[in-house]
């Protein structure tokens, strides 16, 4: 059974949370995401969960991270100014392999900026915004579907990866309407439990440790510091250091291949578009106005880590167009793996790139 | 076809619901596709407020506004600001009372505001009768559609004035 709704991004967000079984939001009320934390503070009490309405975003990722250290699935909404404020315990969520979903509406920036209009201009703060080196898994959903779908899909990949995970959407698709699908219940996959034997940092092959969160009954010792396989700090060895980062960032990008979500249009074009977010839809308009087999679009649902594959599923391309709601951030992913021309078409102030723009680009780039 | 749908008022005659009412008529109760936005901007009470609303047969990409082909406007400031470019082949319902103003493409006029305070005793009511008369005006979505969102949308124990004032916009734009 499922149900049909006409709904808000924002609210399909959190209906997304509720169905994966998130239990636990802690957060600060900013524009232009609030009604995520508002649908949150109705409906997790009564779903047997806890909303906590924080004293600002700096205790609210701290909450989150405490929240999953007990095993609950945990989540907390921002925008641009609090994105900035979670920053240090962001990184001490990925030093930590904490598994949580940090969602991001995203808002013109830089600081206070436009509180009400739409941006993806946080995209490698998202990817490189906290200090040293890790690497994250960041969902860009471009529908009110997606909202939901996408949601609730990254609080698998958050346990399973055990890292701070985001869904980076933005004004536009967090405030419009459209018909949503919910299904009653998601399946959902949980972290692997630490294993007999295995210390809490031991990770297998995969890069991964299993879970153990506190009150599972194994003494787990968790510390922002540089630690050894049992948690404790190591902080000078270089090898220590070097071991533990190094398996941080591998965990993530060596399952690439597995993690990737992408949709590939008319892969023998000469002329590809790639996309994230709602710029897709624009892309999406402009191919059904005018169907054409030399133009072809890779929309990614998932942005890190970055699928540079996904380029390759197009032999004959000639040049890539990436428009983007921000100066040209995700283009320069694209730029250092393949070697034709990437052009940027970047938009910000708040609005979408309309189609007539996009057809513009087409007759100056074909 | 796609038709896009814009209402402009000043905030607090339900303008946003509107837009809302009609896109969950369209996607839910007519079987068609709906996307609805809005000017979503620090307005206060009184100021200008502006919801906009896609329908289509098939799935809506692009989900933005860009020419309006539909307009229901009810207040002066809302035509100035979201009504005075519109283009020659669009059609617009205005509120006759609120706006003196008159659009150079073709427009009803709907005492919308006159009716509601008047015939049905509460102002509040009015954007319901636009509603309605932009309903059997232009056959956007269907009676039994907007009927039912609306049924959806207004608090309980306000479903027979509301239906009261649905019906007297859909004579109104049945005579525009």
């Amino acid at each position: 059974m499922s149900r049909t709704e006409f709904m808000q991004g924002n609210a399909a967000c959190a209906e997304g949370a509720l169905a994966a079984g998130c239990r636990f939001f802690g957060g600060y009320p900013i524009t232009p995401s609030t009604e995520i934390a508002e649908t949150m503070a109705r409906r997790l009490p009564k779903a047997g969960g806890v909303f906590i309405s924080m004293e600002d975003e700096l205790a609210s990722i701290a909450a989150v991270i405490g929240a999953a250290w007990t095993g609950a699935r945990a989540m907390t909404a921002t925008s641009g100014p609090g994105f900035s404020l979670m920053m240090e315990n962001i990184g001490y969520a990925a030093m930590t392999e904490t598994p949580c979903v940090v969602v991001n509406i995203q808002r013109g920036g830089p600081s206070t900026g436009q509180p009400t209009r739409a941006a993806q201009g946080d995209m490698l703060q998202c990817r490189f915004g906290s200090h040293g080196d890790y690497s994250t898994i960041a969902l860009t959903p471009n529908s009110v579907q997606e909202m939901f779908d996408l949601t609730a899909k990254a609080f698998d990949l958050a346990d399973r990866y055990r890292v701070p995970t985001f869904l980076m959407s933005d004004e536009i698709v967090g405030h419009m309407r459209e018909r949503v699908t919910i299904p009653d219940a998601v399946e959902v996959e949980r972290p692997r439990p630490l294993a007999e034997g295995s210390l809490p940092f031991e990770a297998g092959d995969d890069g991964v440790p299993g879970f153990a969160p506190f009150g599972s009954g194994r003494a787990v010792h968790v510390t922002g510091l540089t630690h050894d396989e049992r948690g404790y700090p190591d902080t000078t060895d270089p090898e220590a250091h070097d071991k533990l980062v190094r398996r941080l960032v591998a965990k993530v990008e060596s399952a690439r291949r597995e993690i990737a979500d992408y949709e590939v249009v008319n892969p023998d074009a000469e002329t590809v578009f790639v996309t994230y977010g709602p710029p897709s839809r624009t892309v999406e308009q402009v191919m059904r106005d005018r169907p054409d087999d030399s133009i072809g679009h890779l929309r990614l649902r998932i942005v890190w880590p970055f699928p540079e594959f996904a380029l390759k599923v197009f032999p004959n391309a000639k040049t890539f167009l990436m428009p983007e709601l921000n100066m040209g951030q995700v283009v320069r992913e694209v730029q250092r793996h393949v070697d034709q021309p990437v052009v940027s078409i970047p938009k910000i102030g708040g609005e979408l790139h309309t189609p007539a723009e996009l057809v513009r680009v087409l007759e100056v780039y074909r | 076809m796609r038709h896009e749908i814009r209402f402009s008022g000043y905030g607090g005659q339900g303008i946003i619901l509107s837009a809302v009412i009609l896109g969950r008529a369209a996607a839910l109760y007519d079987d068609k596709y709906a996307v609805q936005t809005q000017v979503y901007g620090p307005e206060a009470r009184g100021g200008a407020s502006m919801g906009q609303v896609v329908i289509d047969d098939t799935p809506i990409l692009y989900p933005e506004v860009t020419e309006p082909d539909i307009y229901v406007i009810m207040s002066q400031q809302g035509f100035e600001k979201y009504g005075i470019r519109a283009g020659e082949d669009a059609v617009m319902l205005i509120d006759a009372d609120l706006v003196r103003s008159r659009p150079t493409c073709r427009y009803y006029e709907i005492p919308a505001t006159s009716e509601a305070k008047g015939t049905l005793g509460r102002e509040i009511v009015a954007n319901i009768v636009m509603m309605g008369a932009l309903v059997t005006a232009t056959g956007v979505v269907s009676r039994e559609a907007i009927e039912r969102a609306v049924l959806d949308s207004v608090p309980k124990g306000t479903e027979e004035l509301n239906l009261k004032a649905l019906k007297r916009g859909f004579e109104l734009g049945e005579r525009a």
